[in-house]
């Protein structure tokens, strides 16, 4: 049984202007200690499915249907305490900006103890001993844990905010964009230290990105998000070797590779629907090079091109030719 | 050798701008404070004349009530320094007695306001919707009243005395502090920290405890000073006006008021009216100054 399955999960912001469908009907598992990149552009919805999860969405967003399984517990209908005990300590997330994620006004240390406070049943002295261990476990000496965040580097920020997510030893971790605030030789440490942390506690993950790089070094399976729905499912290598929806293969035309020689790289023309007026049929379809009738009327379901490897699209084998050819 | 030292000096001196050794955040606040000298002559005006209050018994070889008609409206000589009342009594020793009344009331009334003021506006700001709504047109309908009347009002009905007095000023600051309080709450609520706060499985009442009020602490004490400043102010016009602080009690509004019943006389008995009136306009001056100055020192953008 894995770890996480969502089913369903449908999330709407209801505003005066019309009802945001943010996630709509999206299905996912988690085994235990692997890594699922969620990946998608901004406002495809990833955020907003991190927050699902720990039943965090923000006012006016609902969660109008489906299940989160963790563990076997449906969280969409555990009680608020038991949800409140579950956050931090079995599912933690890591946020996208180290420099607004840390409480100004009091120490790194203070923060660190206090989820360890929260949710652990020992002593002040206790928990100071092991906020100490895991300050040194994100590479930052213990002799700080006085200091305020103003004092520390974006990338020692997110350590410290690294260490808050892992302090209690969670089982599954939600990282909303990591590193996308720092600094590209700073994403590669701290990459690689989630990485390795991950590995030594045995923890699930859930990284959400824009940066298909980091999904290819840390990510088992991959999630392909499009305008709240998972357009694309698969193994790390079905999705990188055999993209068969044409947002995906947008998505690598559109990095720049560095074994072939190209002049122009070539970007997924148009821009992401309005999320309040979704097109009918295939929302990818105003944008899609292979569109036809039938993607405008139908929307399409969920094909197993091969076992494991789950995609959205009326063409799909068409695509998967063409990419093979090309 | 000497040569060594000078050097080494020369370094330190040089390092200084680049501390690493770093202060807190009060320790950096008190040295920007420093810096200002109107803020530090308030300062220690406002220590001395504290501590004159505090020890005025101690200090003053007279006793504040004790009457010596022989002695009427003395003007100031060195016996007296600044004379005497119309029934004799040193004015200086009712001068510095009055003000623990004044600075008591002024602290328990500021009090009193921020502690409700916190909470009604931390309340509003964090829960919003009907929770906001209903407090805060319960504010607006005090805000609507003009404070010295509302405070005469209350202090009619509650009566006179030392808390009442303080409960009477503290109404009207209220709902100020809680305006306050409802904007900064708002604003860091939606800071991604509380989310974060959220995510690791605090409860509402620990995120507000230690996230959201420590973050609006900073102009708060800043208003802290201003507001002690005016409610000197307050009570004194208050018991100025026969409210609050009674007779034979002193209290620089009633020894004021006292005082100008011999106006018409003022040539020979000015120091009744000018050194009352002085007392308050000097300690409200000093609170303000001070608090202006405080403002300043957190303000982030005069960091250097």
């Amino acid at each position: 049984m894995s770890l996480l399955e969502i089913k369903d999960l449908t999330i709407r912001y209801l505003t005066e202007d019309g009802d945001v469908k943010a996630v709509n009907g999206i299905s996912f598992e988690v085994e235990q200690g692997k890594t699922l990149g969620l990946v998608g552009e901004t406002g495809a919805g990833k955020t907003t499915t991190a927050l699902g999860i720990l039943r965090l969405v923000p006012e006016p967003g609902k969660i109008l249907s489906g299940s989160i399984t963790y563990k076997g517990q449906d969280i969409l209908r555990m009680s608020e305490k038991d949800v409140q005990d579950l956050r931090g300590n079995e599912i933690s997330m890591i946020f996208q900006d180290p420099m607004t994620a840390l409480n100004p006004v009091m120490t790194v240390g203070d923060q660190i103890a206090e989820v360890i406070l929260r949710h652990q049943d020992c002593t002040r002295v206790e928990a100071q001993t092991r906020m100490m261990a895991m300050l040194d476990r994100v590479g930052i000496s213990g002799d700080r844990a006085g200091d305020y965040p103003h004092q520390f580097s974006g990338g020692m920020k997110q350590r410290i905010i690294i260490a808050i997510a892992l302090a209690c030893n969670p089982k599954l971790l939600l990282a909303d964009e990591p590193t996308t605030a720092l600094d590209v030789t700073i994403q590669a440490q701290v990459m690689r230290m989630v990485n390795e942390l991950k590995r030594e506690f045995g923890t699930s993950m859930v990284l959400i990105t824009h940066d298909l790089g980091i999904v290819a070094e840390s990510c088992d399976a991959v999630a392909i998000m499009y305008a709240g729905s998972i357009v694309e499912y698969g193994s790390l290598e079905d999705i990188f070797d055999h993209a068969t929806h044409p947002y995906t293969v947008g998505l690598f035309g559109s990095i720049p590779r560095l074994d072939i020689e190209t002049d122009r790289l070539k970007p997924i023309s148009g821009l992401m629907p309005d999320p309040i007026n979704l097109p009918t049929g295939c929302a990818f379809h105003p944008r899609c090079p292979y569109a036809t009738e039938e993607c405008r009327l139908d929307e399409p379901p969920y094909w197993e091109f091969t076992p494991g490897h789950l995609v959205r699209c009326h063409h799909a084998e068409l695509v998967a030719e063409e990419a093979t050819v090309s | 050798m000497n040569e060594t030292v000078t050097t080494t000096a020369a370094v330190t001196g040089e390092n200084e701008p680049v501390r690493l050794k770093k202060r807190g955040y009060w320790g950096e606040v008190w040295h920007r404070l420093k810096k200002n000298p109107v803020s530090m002559i308030c300062l220690g005006f406002l220590t001395i004349m504290i501590l004159a209050i505090v020890f005025a018994t101690a200090i003053s070889p007279y006793d504040y009530t004790a009457q010596n008609l022989m002695e009427r409206f003395q003007t100031p000589s060195a016996a007296h320094w600044m004379g005497t009342d119309d029934y004799g009594r040193d004015l200086m020793t009712r001068l510095l007695v009055g003000g623990r009344y004044s600075l008591l009331i002024a602290i328990l009334s500021v009090a009193i306001g921020i502690v409700f003021g916190m909470i009604i506006g931390a309340l509003c700001g964090y829960f919003g919707k009907y929770v906001d709504s209903v407090l805060m047109r319960l504010m607006d309908v005090i805000m609507s009243i003009p404070g010295m009347m509302l405070a005469i009002c209350i202090s009619v009905a509650l009566g006179s005395g030392v808390f009442n007095t303080a409960l009477a000023l503290a109404v009207g600051t209220i709902p100020m502090i809680a305006r306050q309080l409802r904007s900064s709450t708002m604003l860091i609520n939606s800071q991604e920290y509380i989310e974060a706060a959220r995510s690791f499985g605090e409860s509402d009442f620990k995120i507000i405890m230690t996230h959201i009020i420590p973050n609006t602490l900073a102009p708060i004490i800043v208003q802290t000073s201003l507001y002690i400043g005016g409610a000197i102010m307050g009570i004194a016009g208050l018991s100025f006006l026969g409210l609050g602080v009674q007779p034979p009690t002193p209290e620089w509004g009633n020894i004021l008021n006292n005082g100008l019943d011999y106006i018409y006389d003022f040539a020979t008995r000015w120091h009744v009216i000018v050194f009352p009136a002085l007392f308050i306009v000097l300690a409200e001056l000093a609170f303000n100054l001070l608090g202006d100055g405080l403002r300043d020192a957190m303000d982030p953008r005069m960091r250097q």
